[in-house]
């Protein structure tokens, strides 16, 4: 079959591999139709995440049909079904999914002792990711095998678009964990840094929720046009004060909830930290670039929550942690529990209350994949997110 | 496929002019810091040399100038604020370079060098600032308004709240003492 394959920084290619087979009895195999290029995956087009290896398949945001079924999976899913993947791998059964903390599973994660050595305790295993989180095979491809298929799906009904579906497997999930973590309340302030497909997501949920005003930074026009679509004040952090900005919008007292949907690759501003960061990064003393996080820190009101969906991989630097200390902020973080989410999403989706589709700017075939990469990093040709039809 | 090929040249030939302006964006940022070490480390040398006595001072701090503008060009994504940085420096260089030029100074050859010597990296600065600038306006052309993305079935005042149903999980509410206070 055909996939695009990880070759080392900035070389993703379409090549030609072999099929996958089923390997374990709760296995299945899809037939991918639709499948996503996720910001995550920009992190390891630009080698940021450690553990990656030659010929990796990417891709983790996958829909598509059933083709075969493992013994023990056959209870649950059968060939013909329409499911939607979630990028998180999980068994359904360890005491974290018990608690519906998927991302965190303690058994699907087959690198579980090199996780357990960089993270101090393993976590899930994740679709075209690292190999510290199990190294599997993504859905950028004509087919994908699905581990512990019994747990890991969300069944969708025919009759409607991929377009309006594919997103459960990621970012609308995300972008609503984000908002959902932060407890939003009917007078809350809710910022969103980065306005990504994941900003965007983001911006839409705390909208939903009730937030009272809902504010996104970032600097690509055609990003914060769609931010404001979805009911955002905007701030161009290349134009204007970020921190004069967000007092003057909240008579000087600060957001109530922070989120960062932008992660370890956050742009220079003119700022000296963010200077320092990229010094540091190019000599390696530190993996992530954390402007973000320590703005948010700042600029966050006393007794608020920071949410932190944004990826980041290793070290970051100069954490003004004596300012989250002090002002009792309260910070929540983690790759997304999908399933969670997923059963009350896609009833929202069915009613009619959001079509996540709106985000969908590019959508090419998957030998067009490996040029859309670049097209999307570098946010050309007003790209916001690239879908893919194998 | 053949009526692609001159687009790709195209391309192609964009790409080495884009990747000779980082490439001459460096060496400049190098020859920054080399500059401001020796200006900072042999202001007084410098200064003798040029006939200048009794400016160490104001060539050690146009060192320091230097050496900033130097670690911006390397450090960050985008050189040319940096570039013409240098740009304005140049022509503050030339500036204090030129009272050294009069009659009077037993050194003026010297300073006549140094000042054409400035005046060729003067050129280079600005043929970097520009080449770098023409790129990045390149990269707005086609900026899409996307207005009517709203991905929500009415206007977004009438969607606010309208997931008030959703009931947060225990785990990730904010715990009741840092809760706003009910002013009801
Ligand atoms: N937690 C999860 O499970 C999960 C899932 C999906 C994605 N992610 C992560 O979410 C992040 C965003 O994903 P995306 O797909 O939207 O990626 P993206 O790269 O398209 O979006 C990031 C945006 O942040 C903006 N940005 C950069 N620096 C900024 C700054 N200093 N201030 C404000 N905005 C800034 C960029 O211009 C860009 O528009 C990534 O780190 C991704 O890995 C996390
Ligand atoms: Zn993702
Ligand atoms: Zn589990």
């Amino acid at each position: 079959m055909r996939a695009l394959c990880w070759h080392g920084k900035h070389d993703i290619r379409c090549d030609t591999v072999p099929d996958p087979k089923i390997e374990h009895p709760r296995d299945a195999i899809i037939k991918v139709t639709s499948c996503a290029i996720c910001g995550s995956d920009l992190h390891l087009y630009d080698n940021v995440i450690p553990a990656m290896e030659n010929g990796d398949i990417m891709g983790h945001e996958t829909m598509g049909e059933v083709v075969e079924v493992g013994p023990e999976a056959r209870g649950k899913l059968k060939v013909g079904d329409r499911i939607v993947v979630p990028f998180t791998i999980f068994c359904g059964e360890c005491e974290q999914c018990r608690r519906g903390n998927f991302s965190v599973c303690e058994r699907s994660n087959r690198n579980k002792a090199m996780a357990d050595k960089v993270f101090g305790h393993t976590t899930a295993g994740l679709f075209g990711y690292t190999h510290l989180t199990g190294g599997y095979a993504g859905g950028q491809a004509e087919y994908l095998r699905v581990p512990f298929a019994d747990a890991t799906h969300i069944k969708v009904p025919a009759g409607i678009p991929d377009e309006k579906l594919l997103f459960l497997s990621d970012i609308f999930p995300t972008g609503w964990q984000g908002a959902v973590q932060c407890d939003i309340q009917p007078e809350d302030t809710v910022c969103i840094w980065g306005c990504g497909p994941v900003g965007q997501m983001t911006i839409r949920s705390a909208l939903l929720l009730g937030a009272k005003q809902v504010i996104a930074i970032d600097r690509v026009p055609e990003r914060l046009s769609m931010a404001r679509a979805g009911g955002a004040t905007t701030i161009n952090f290349e134009e204007e004060s970020v921190l004069e900005r967000l007092q003057d919008l909240t008579g000087g007292k600060g957001p109530e909830k922070c989120i960062d949907a932008v992660g370890m690759e956050a742009h220079a501003t003119a700022t000296l930290d963010s200077i320092y960061d990229r010094v540091k990064q190019a000599v390696m003393l530190e993996s992530d670039r954390a402007h973000v996080l320590r703005e948010m820190m700042y600029v966050c009101r006393p007794a608020g929550v920071l949410s932190v969906p944004g990826v980041y991989g290793g070290l970051i630097d100069k954490v003004p942690f004596g300012m989250v200390m002090n002002k009792g902020l309260t910070i929540r973080t983690g790759q997304t529990h999908v399933n969670r989410w997923t059963d009350d999403l896609l009833r929202r989706i069915e009613e009619g209350q959001i079509d996540p589709s709106f985000v969908i700017t590019h959508t090419v075939g998957l030998d067009a994949g490996p040029g859309m990469y670049k097209t999307f990093r570098d946010k050309q040709d007003g790209c916001i997110k690239v879908v893919l039809k194998p | 496929m053949a009526h692609r090929r001159p687009d790709r040249q195209h391309a192609a030939s964009r790409r080495r002019r884009r990747d000779s302006a980082d490439r001459l964006a460096r060496g400049l940022g190098w020859f920054s810091i080399a500059l401001g070490a020796t200006e900072l480390l042999a202001s007084r040398g410098l200064t003798r040399a040029l006939g200048m006595e009794g400016n160490e001072r104001l060539v050690a701090s146009y060192g320091l100038r230097e050496i900033a503008t130097g670690a911006g060009i390397l450090a960050s994504e985008n050189p040319a604020p940096w570039i013409w940085g240098r740009v304005g420096g140049d022509v503050l260089d030339l500036g204090t370079l030129a009272t050294a030029l009069d009659g009077r100074n037993p050194r003026q050859e010297n300073a006549g060098l140094a000042f054409a010597a400035v005046l060729g990296v003067t050129v280079l600065d600005v043929i970097c600032a520009r080449a770098l600038g023409g790129r990045r306006r390149q990269g707005r052309v086609g900026f899409r308004d996307y207005a009517d993305r709203s991905g929500l079935p009415r206007p977004s005042e009438a969607m606010r709240g309208a997931a008030r149903d959703f009931q947060v999980p225990r785990d990730m509410r904010v715990p009741e003492p840092l809760r706003p206070y009910k002013v009801a």
